[in-house]
């Protein structure tokens, strides 16, 4: 693990139904991830607005995680769906206009998958202080 | 079928009133949507035709464009009960249009689109000085005009040709069967309109392409889309003027961005400084997000800035990019589905997987 005194600020949207559950079962099975990612919550990955990845992102965030239910298991049956398609017209907006796609990751995540939330935490964790700082974090003119 | 319509003494605007007067009394529609010239004779304003007699005041091939018409056939379309409009308008606003009816914000249902050929439209105050009788190779055609590859229309019932053919003598329409009966066309030869737009299509879209490239390569980070936006007033015109953004209860509009005091003191603290009013990155990248896979390229965006910000450049190579992912393109048909509103199960596989 590089140590160079960066503690990367990760913002993450879990959907009610899996990802938050899944956190919660990381939680609880008292496994251990980096303290680096700061959670909301919401009811579905569909609730997630682009503006809602852009804002932190703009504000020096170092990466933005959006964590929904697998494919097919969508609590409202389809809002994953249409998260997978926001976030790829987000990735592309963001790659032509100037900014690293990578800082931004979706992932399925079920309820039951308390490892794997904790294993993405600490992958994008690392991956994220690896790129080093976001460039928008000292910049005031967005 | 392609036909012809008579003018006399080389007066083609005349002609083209004469043909709207001949769709107005058809009996196939109510009312006429077209630009008219206004009283000082400087601009062309669109306006709701009812008196056939007002027709001679009409002016749809004057290089200009106020606003994007699909915008005002939303207006007299959306909501039952309605009437029969016949809509005169350019390949940009009948492609906006496709959109609209897509986003249920307007109806096709009894509408007749009459299409004109467009070489290019110039800014409202050039238009001006054109009509005025300055020179039109002086001045430049609007920056989206220059880079579009859709000068002729499309989806149209009928199309008044201008790219290409001679008008002078008589007037190039292309009409469906039932239209060309009615308006008593005569029967055309072949002429040179296909050669000159496939001509002048190559010659927009090198322009596009250019304009993609130059785009690319001034944004390529953080800082640099800040300096590409760093006059931005945040004055929202480029969303008011946009046909695609409909949306009554846009976010943008509302109080959500009124922060507190001491939220602005909170950024200004973690980075020293805070660009004031807040947010104007955030809603041009969030507008992007927003409506980029429905543009239809008219960068009315563009002329309605007053600080110059060539807003339709950066919406169209993002636009360029997102339609891409779903291989759709904005305006082509109303039978396409349309991004923001579908989804494939079998799609971007990769996208959320570990």
């Amino acid at each position: 693990m590089p140590d160079n005194g960066f503690e990367p600020r990760i913002i993450a949207f879990l959907c009610n139904w899996c990802t938050y559950t899944g956190a919660d079962l990381a939680g609880t099975s008292r496994l251990q991830y980096p303290p680096n990612v700061r959670i909301i919550r919401l009811m579905c990955s569909g609730a997630v607005d682009a503006s809602y990845v852009l804002k932190p992102l703009l504000d020096g965030a170092d990466g933005v995680l959006i964590g929904g239910c697998h494919p097919g298991d969508c609590h409202y049956q389809e809002g994953n769906y249409k998260a997978r398609r926001r976030i790829a017209i987000l990735e592309e907006t963001l790659k032509t206009m100037g900014f690293e796609g990578d800082r931004v990751m979706l992932r399925w995540i079920s309820a039951s998958e308390g490892g794997l939330f904790a294993e993405t935490i600490r992958d994008f964790t690392e991956k994220v202080r690896a790129k080093g700082p976001a460039p928008t974090k000292q910049l005031w003119a967005l | 079928m392609n036909g012809l319509y008579p003018v006399e003494n080389n007066n083609v605007r005349a002609a083209v009133s004469g043909l709207l007067v001949k769709v107005l009394q058809s009996g196939l529609v109510d009312a006429l949507l077209v630009p008219l010239r206004n009283p000082a004779g400087d601009a062309v304003t669109p306006a709701l035709v009812k008196n056939p007699a007002m027709l001679s005041e009409a002016d749809p091939l004057a290089p200009v464009l106020p606003v994007n018409g699909s915008r005002l056939v939303s207006m007299l379309t959306q909501h039952t009960p309605r009437p029969r409009i016949g809509a005169v308008m350019r390949s940009c606003e009948i492609r906006a249009l496709v959109e609209l009816v897509k986003l249920q914000q307007a109806s096709l249902e009894g509408l007749t689109l009459i299409g004109v050929d467009c070489p290019g439209t110039y800014e409202v105050p050039d238009y001006a000085k054109i009509a005025k009788g300055a020179d039109p190779a002086s001045l430049a055609l609007r920056p989206a005009c220059e880079m579009c590859e859709y000068p002729a229309p499309t989806n149209a019932d009928i199309i008044i040709h201008q790219i290409g053919v001679d008008n002078s003598a008589a007037l190039h329409v292309e009409a469906k069967e039932n239209w060309a009966a009615q308006l008593g066309l005569t029967t055309a030869q072949a002429n040179g309109r296909a050669g000159a737009l496939e001509k002048l299509v190559a010659q927009r879209t090198a322009k596009r392409d250019a304009v993609f490239a130059e785009m690319q390569a001034q944004v390529s980070s953080p800082e640099k889309l800040a300096a590409m936006f760093s006059t931005c007033i945040r004055c929202h015109n480029c969303m008011t003027n946009c046909p695609i953004c409909y949306c009554k209860t846009c976010f943008f509009k509302t109080n959500v961005f009124d922060h507190e005091p001491m939220q602005f003191m909170a950024w200004a603290e973690r980075k020293g400084a805070t660009r004031m009013p807040a947010d104007t990155v955030l809603f041009h990248l969030t507008r992007m997000n927003h409506m980029s896979t429905s543009c239809i390229g008219c960068g009315l965006c563009t002329s309605a800035c007053p600080v110059d910000i060539n807003v339709g450049a950066a919406f169209r190579t993002v636009a360029a990019k997102t339609q891409a992912v779903f291989n759709y393109v904005a305006g082509r048909s109303v039978d396409d589905p349309i991004p923001v509103k579908n989804f494939e199960v079998n799609e971007l596989q990769k996208l959320g997987e570990h």
